[in-house]
């Protein structure tokens, strides 16, 4: 492990974290589309929308990550996928915005109607996004992306028989995640028949996925020989292994009902899969480009390593803490009476409004000789300074909500 | 023109490259007004809050939630696009990602972070109301102003990188002798800009959301509820846009300093001059600006403090290395009359606190409220075309023309149109979830609606 290697490995655990976080967000979206008529059909489509509500922002920050982290460390790499594969990159990006539109208008509707047009934008979005992200990234597993400004084929980039593969694959895991998923939020929520529906999803679709994984096996033996071989031989095979073995542990938890465990052994099939890719792919990144040649200069990686490191240790705590108060239930769309009966206080103690005009007043002076008259660097920072106490002041001297509460339209004047 | 980048990504010809340029520019133009909210919104959120924590208030209580609501649709929102923006870097310049990927990208990887910590906390905070103490409700607001903050803050360090660029060598086309975190954090014109993008935001979500509760006035609804609500970002806009001047002023004599081509095509300076004068209005033809107001000197006196210094004019540099004068002009003056309007409107209304302590009555003041948000949401954008426009032909400022930078990829005008029409969409969605949200019937206590006493 080099310098030059740590940024991609980076990249791929936040890949990883986006198929099994962000993905299950996208199969939810796909269980909506398929979620049968009648009032099933409305609790099927609530439960899998409210499940991924407070935490899909979250899980999509994971694509920004892979993003900024490989363009600012490969980011001549970066230039090549990104104009090659310009098409799905570009049909990937308008699902992500159906997806998150969905999000947000889903909080106005009120009609089971409305609610279901949203739905079925959303379901269609959800398996555009991944079948396009999986194509490019098939793109690239397959050699299909030369370096250079849109040196590739525009279309075979991405349709071609391992691009469709694993976008299928993709879609599929992700409708398989989402059922997983969706089974234990269900349990949590003590709703026993759609824990039972979302079984029998996670069980159909987990056998789908494995099949397909297996069979893709040998299109990848047709379409790109090195890449079978490294898969199926040294370090790459016992990713390949270890994803199997997962794949088949996790359907016999869903079949047992143990949803739990199974989440992080569906996830671990995922992460096993994508790091074969990297095991049988390294040390080539692009056909011709090796991730050394690819890397930024050791300044750029020492400050993207240094800050990647120092914003794990604010995000992992950050997403605990999130990921602890929906999985245990806390953050539940149970309706709940507010808990605060605190006796009523004045907003401010007795403080003396004139003053502190004044003050505020004195801060914009102070401002405008600072940052205005003056023309050195500190004299800026102190007029800035002034100038946002002249705001913080202003805003206690004029008291909006006092204002508010008094003047009434023919009131009279407080105080 | 030859170009000097031959060992990154080749440039190509792109017959689209305007269609690529107003396609970046229209992602802007819908992202960056769903920003301010990112940015100003939670914090006026979080006052009403501890308004409610500190009185018990349940006014306050119902207005922060109600609040709440808009705040996560426009955060959707705001994710998506900024999502699609950061798609584009890579989609539509390729080139600018390859050759100064390894110079900036620190910037956007920082704010990666501040955005993880945002969705989480807003999250957090959505779902937490009712579920969560009322404290810890209230502290998970906290990361979601101070990320707000900070993400701006790295975005805004790699646009005035691409303004002011340093921290690098050039040697054959390649960046060498990188240093990111002195060309980002470093720079001597991340400050200025910084702030007044900053201070726009609260001005902008301040005069919106003041806006929509006076057009409710002008419908007749007008208790205590909808003062509340109007007063407290009225306040803040009010307070800001006067400092907003002096901000504007500051970056002024910045870009004198430092872009002093992009100070010409502002002014609509032909030649370099002694004791230049400023023009107000007019249209700039044939090498000078016509039916404006010419001030003598203002000028020199603005951007150097020196009524005789000499500013630099348009003839300084090739025609080729200008920016579009009118485009540049037009969007600056735009900026700068609707600045000094929202100025005087936040004048007028604590010039009506302090002397009568009451609102402003006067029906045309809220008729001025009623257009002021839209208007302030057009001085952001106008600002944005200044600086952005105001830098071409090039990408990085005197290093790299947006031409080098582009996509060599078909499609473009495709592309564009596909995503105007899809923003056009996700518009009337928005619009349609504002409606929705607005006319939801208030549940508001009977008690609340006097004053509460001592209050």
């Amino acid at each position: 492990m080099h310098l030059y290697d740590l940024p991609l490995l980076f990249s791929l655990i936040g890949l990883v974290l986006y198929t099994v976080l962000a993905g299950a967000d996208f199969g939810a979206g796909l269980w909506q589309l398929f979620s049968g008529k009648g009032s099933r059909g409305v609790r099927i489509r609530d439960h899998a929308h409210n499940s991924m509500a407070a935490v899909w922002e979250a899980n999509h920050v994971w694509l920004i990550f892979v993003l900024t982290v490989v363009w600012t460390a490969y980011p001549e790499a970066f230039g090549a996928i990104a104009s090659t594969l310009s098409i799905p990159l570009f049909i990937a990006a308008v699902g992500i915005i159906f997806r998150g539109a969905a999000y947000a208008l889903r909080a106005g509707s009120s009609t089971a109607r409305e609610s279901r047009t949203i739905d079925t934008v959303t379901a269609v979005a959800s398996i555009i996004t991944p079948f396009a992200l999986g194509a490019a990234v098939g793109g690239i597993a397959s050699g299909r992306v030369p370096v250079g400004n849109a040196a590739g084929d525009l279309v075979t980039s991405w349709l071609n028989p391992t691009s469709i593969l694993i976008g299928v694959l993709a879609v599929v895991t992700a409708a398989y995640l989402a059922a997983v998923y969706l089974a234990a939020d269900a349990v949590r929520l003590g709703k026993s028949d759609l824990a039972r529906a979302f079984r029998v999803r996670a069980l159909g679709t987990g056998v789908v996925a494995g099949a397909i994984a297996l069979g893709g096996l040998a299109v990848l033996h047709a379409d790109v020989p090195s890449l079978y071989h490294g898969l199926v031989s040294g370090d790459g095979l016992v990713a390949l292994v270890v994803s199997i073995l997962a794949g088949v542990a996790t359907l016999g938890l869903v079949w047992v009902g143990r949803y739990e465990p199974a989440r992080y052994s569906a996830a671990a099939a995922v992460a096993a899969i994508i790091a074969g890719w990297a095991l049988a792919q390294r040390p080539t990144f692009l056909p011709g480009l090796t991730i050394q040649q690819a890397a930024a200069p050791d300044d750029t990686l020492i400050a993207i390593v240094v800050a990647v490191v120092v914003g794990a240790a604010i995000l992992f705590p950050s997403l605990g803490l999130l990921f602890r108060l929906v999985l245990g239930g806390r953050l539940d769309y149970a309706e709940s009476t507010p808990t605060s009966t605190r006796p009523r206080r004045a907003v401010l103690s007795a403080s003396a409004p004139g003053l502190l005009a004044r003050s505020a007043g004195a801060c914009f002076i102070a401002g405008l000789g600072f940052l205005t008259a003056a023309d050195a660097g500190w004299a800026h920072a102190i007029g800035i300074a002034s100038l946002f106490a002249f705001i913080v002041l202003g805003f206690l001297a004029v008291a909006p909500s006092e204002l508010a509460s008094a003047g009434t339209e023919d009131g009279e004047p407080i105080q | 023109m030859a170009s000097i980048f031959t060992l990154a990504l080749a440039p190509v010809h792109q017959d689209y490259l305007l269609e690529a340029r107003q396609m970046q520019a229209l992602s802007f133009a819908v992202h960056i007004p769903l920003v301010c909210f990112g940015v100003a919104f939670p914090a006026m959120l979080m006052f009403v809050e501890w308004l409610y924590l500190r009185t018990g208030d349940e006014l306050y209580r119902v207005l922060a939630k109600r609040w709440t609501k808009i705040m996560v649709a426009l955060f959707a929102v705001g994710v998506i696009t900024g999502t699609i923006l950061s798609f584009e870097m890579g989609l539509l310049w390729p080139n600018f990602m390859a050759t100064f990927g390894s110079v900036f990208g620190l910037g956007f990887a920082v704010e990666g972070f501040s955005f993880f910590i945002e969705a989480i906390f807003i999250g957090i905070y959505v779902y937490g109301w009712d579920r969560l103490s009322p404290r810890a409700h209230f502290a998970s607001g906290i990361p979601i102003v101070i990320s707000g903050f900070t993400g701006s803050l790295m975005v805004i360090s790699v646009n005035a990188w691409m303004n002011h660029p340093t921290g690098f060598r050039l040697s054959g086309g390649e960046a060498v002798d990188v240093h990111p975190v002195a060309a980002l954090f470093g720079n001597s014109y991340l400050w200025h800009e910084m702030i007044h993008m900053y201070v726009a935001a609260y001005i902008v979500v301040g005069f919106l959301v003041a806006g929509a509760y006076a057009f409710g006035r002008l419908r007749g609804r007008w208790g205590r509820y909808e003062r509340t609500a109007l007063a407290i970002p009225l306040t803040i806009a009010a307070l800001a846009a006067p400092v907003q001047v002096l901000i504007g002023d500051w970056n002024g004599r910045e870009v004198a300093d430092a872009q002093p081509t992009k100070l010409a095509a502002i002014e609509g300076l032909p030649d370099t001059s002694r004791g230049a004068p400023l023009h107000l209005l007019g249209w700039y033809t044939d090498d000078q600006v016509k039916y404006g107001v010419a001030i003598p000197k203002l000028l020199s006196l603005l951007a150097f403090h020196d009524p005789n210094a000499t500013v630099q004019g348009l003839d300084a540099v090739p025609e080729n290395d200008r920016p579009p004068v009118n485009v540049v002009r037009v969007a600056f003056q735009t900026m700068v009359g609707i600045g000094t309007l929202l100025a005087m409107i936040g004048a007028v209304f604590l010039l009506v606190r302090v002397r009568r302590k009451r609102l402003p009555r006067s029906t045309w003041f809220y008729r001025a409220l009623v257009i002021a948000g839209p208007l302030s949401v057009v001085a952001l954008i106008c600002g944005w075309v200044t600086t952005e426009v105001g830098r071409q032909p090039w990408v990085v400022y005197d290093v790299m023309r947006t031409s080098e930078a582009v996509t060599g990829a078909g499609g473009i005008p495709v592309g564009y149109a596909t995503l105007a029409l899809v923003y056009l969409g996700v518009g009337i969605g928005v619009a349609w979830i504002l409606r929705r949200l607005a006319r939801a019937p208030l549940e508001l206590p009977p008690t609340t609606l006097e004053p509460p006493a001592g209050g």
